[in-house]
């Protein structure tokens, strides 16, 4: 078990920066999900962590050590892939004990020389590792005769093998089907609970990030937007992007003006500014609301209009799509709505979920 | 019959008139003359061949046992010992080297298989100058010696299938996953141990298919010996096809046909052997 910082580190290819200036503390036993839309440098991030990609600038340390020029191998730290990367060739039992025959690990105490395991060391590790992954019955078959939640467990499997200081993991659920994923998250995250070993996991599955992470790294353009608990970047995004990059459906952000009266004016609705704004806001400046789906609520009285384009109606709830002057907004209602597509609706918000961001830098305002 | 059956009468009419063409030309031009092979091969020539007449087996009895075909065969033998070995390990090493994500690499990946279009002939002509021991690039004398004649022969063909194996081999090596060998890399694996362990089980199918047709390449040599030596010095490069193509006038036609149905039928044995032997080693990808 270790920690892995990352200390103003980047990577460029030619002229393209795939991570720019990467500061990043990631705690010894963290479950850290790197999370972004695809290109924006987290799975870059991770493998630089694991030494297959070299790093152009900054440090990069896993516990103490910098780990910049160590080779992939000796930073013991093992990795699980998006297609599992099995050996086709080996069965199951290989598959898992390959990194002990090969790697020298420090099983004689933190002083004496790292060694390799013996034949009965090995079998030990090989077989708590298949009982800890439900894998007993499969040992002698070859990965071609699992189903993928099996393949994936085996990946898992050689991975957790080693013992190693970080588990580094590359969207490991995304070539599961939906049920599976969703099993396989409570499992991943009971394994986690269980071995207390520091996991950097990158997904663009928000959903994954929310339900497992510690804390959740987002980053975009190779630069980390937020770093925070998943409840925190839930409930305070630092940024534009981070608001609507979180949720489903994601936050309304309408561009709006500040007014007289301690409000924001979206066209014709007017929004209350959030309670405790640090920040003095002059009559007339310019600024993003910000608002999620479901904290938008029927008023008859309310401050806010909603024309009404689309009603889709999911069982437990329904949204309601429409404009707010000429930006999109989308409102979650719990039940069955009536409302009539085409006509308007009267809503209101609770001024504790008013998101403001500034117009220009789409940073929050405080 | 059953399998005629599942289909309906159009549908096997159909099916019939499809393949008519090609079972046409493989009847007119493989198996039929096939055939007449080994009948000729049952026939022995009388007055240098002014008349045949047939001795059923005893001529196949006699020749296949001949010093003359066991010879030709031994010959056949190691020009294959010479280029299989040679072209597989050649093929692998080079492929390896192009095979990686360098600017420029495309035109290397071209030269290293433009040999596959040159032919024989033209191949071993070039051979011929190279080692011609008074303007060659390489002065050798291998050409007179007994003892190098056929590693001399084997040369252009090593040369020449290179360009074959290593486009095989690195569409294998292109189909191996990235994600593997990273695997590989982070368990340990150093850069030989990974060819060894991983990369080579994983394109085994594709050795196995190179493996097979080298062989069978290498038993059918003909046009290199017959320009770089004409089966010299001494016969000492006479391989099969040599000698079959020897016999191929009227006073021997017959022998000739029995050691053409004799190399059919070591071609079949080595290639069913490196089946049985080898299929269970290869990995095949689902």
């Amino acid at each position: 078990m270790a920690s892995v910082t990352f200390e103003d580190v980047s990577k460029r290819y030619d002229d393209v920066v795939a991570v720019d200036g990467l500061d990043l503390a990631i705690g010894d036993g963290e479950f850290m999900v790197l999370l972004g839309p695809s290109g924006c440098g987290k799975t870059t991030a991770l493998r630089m962590v694991a030494g297959l990609e070299e790093i152009t600038a900054g440090t990069l340390r896993i516990g103490d050590r910098v780990v910049n020029d160590v080779e992939p191998a000796k930073r013991d730290v093992s990795m699980v892939f998006q297609s599992y990367a099995l050996y086709p060739h080996m069965t199951v039992q290989r598959n898992i004990e390959s990194p002990l025959l090969i790697r020298r690990y420090p099983v004689d105490g933190p002083d004496a020389p790292p060694r390799k395991l013996t034949r009965a060391e090995r079998q030990a590790r090989v077989d708590e590792a298949a009982r800890v992954l439900d894998l007993e019955p499969y040992m002698a078959r070859k990965p071609a005769a699992l189903s993928g939640g099996q393949r994936q467990r085996v990946a898992l499997a050689r991975a957790f093998v080693g013992r190693p200081l970080a588990f580094l993991m590359d969207e490991p659920l995304s070539n599961l089907d939906a049920k599976l994923r969703a099993q396989t998250r409570l499992e991943l995250v009971d394994l986690h609970r269980r071995v207390e070993t520091t996991v950097v996991y990158v997904t663009h599955d928000q959903v994954e990030a929310m339900t497992m992470a510690d804390r959740i790294a987002v980053m975009e353009a190779g630069r980390l937007q937020q770093v925070a608990t998943p409840q925190q970047v839930y409930e305070a995004p630092a940024n534009l992007f981070v608001a609507q990059f979180i949720g489903t459906p994601p936050m309304n952000t309408l561009p709006g003006t500040v007014a007289a009266g301690g409000v924001v004016e979206v066209g014709e609705s007017r929004f209350p500014l959030p309670p405790g704004l640090s920040t003095r806001l002059e009559d007339g400046r310019p600024v993003v609301v910000g608002v999620r789906p479901e904290h938008l609520a029927l008023d008859p009285a309310g401050p806010i209009t909603q024309k009404v384009r689309a009603v889709e109606w999911l069982g437990h709830e329904c949204l309601v799509f429409g404009e707010m002057g000429p930006s999109p907004v989308v409102m979650r209602q719990v039940g069955m709505a009536p409302h009539e597509v085409g006509g308007e609706i009267r809503l209101g918000v609770d001024p504790a979920n008013v998101h403001l961001f500034d117009a220009e830098t789409t940073e929050r305002l405080p | 019959m059953r399998l005629l059956r599942r289909y309906s009468g159009r549908e096997t009419a159909l099916a019939a008139l499809l393949l008519a063409p090609s079972i046409a030309v493989f009847v007119a031009f493989f198996y039929r003359p096939f055939l007449n092979l080994i009948y000729w091969g049952t026939f022995e020539a009388r007055r240098n061949g002014a008349y045949h007449e047939s001795v059923g087996l005893a001529q196949y009895r006699e020749q296949l046992a001949s010093d003359e075909f066991r010879e030709g065969l031994w010959h056949s033998v190691q020009f294959v010992l010479y280029t299989v070995p040679a072209g597989l390990v050649l093929g692998v090493l080079l492929a390896v080297a192009a095979h990686r994500r360098l600017k420029g690499i495309k035109v290397f990946q071209a030269i290293f298989s433009s040999t596959l279009a040159s032919s024989t002939a033209v191949t071993s002509v070039i051979f011929l100058f190279l080692l011609n021991p008074v303007i060659g690039v390489i002065q050798v004398n291998w050409l007179n010696d007994r003892g190098m004649a056929m590693f001399a022969v084997a040369l252009p063909s090593i040369w020449q299938n290179l360009g074959l194996s290593f486009v095989i081999v690195l569409a294998g090596l292109q189909a191996v996953p990235d994600e593997v060998i990273e695997a590989a890399t982070l368990d340990g694996y150093g850069p030989v141990r990974r060819l060894l362990r991983i990369t080579l089980p994983l394109i085994s199918p594709v050795l196995m298919f190179l493996l097979v047709v080298l062989v069978i390449f290498g038993l059918q040599a003909f046009a290199q010996v017959d320009i770089i030596t004409k089966g010299g010095p001494v016969g000492a490069t006479e391989t099969l096809v040599f000698k079959i193509n020897r016999r191929n006038r009227p006073d021997n036609i017959g022998i000739g046909a029995v050691y053409s149905v004799g190399l059919f039928a070591v071609t079949l044995v080595v290639t069913a052997l490196q089946f049985t032997l080898l299929e269970r080693r290869v990995h095949y990808a689902n």
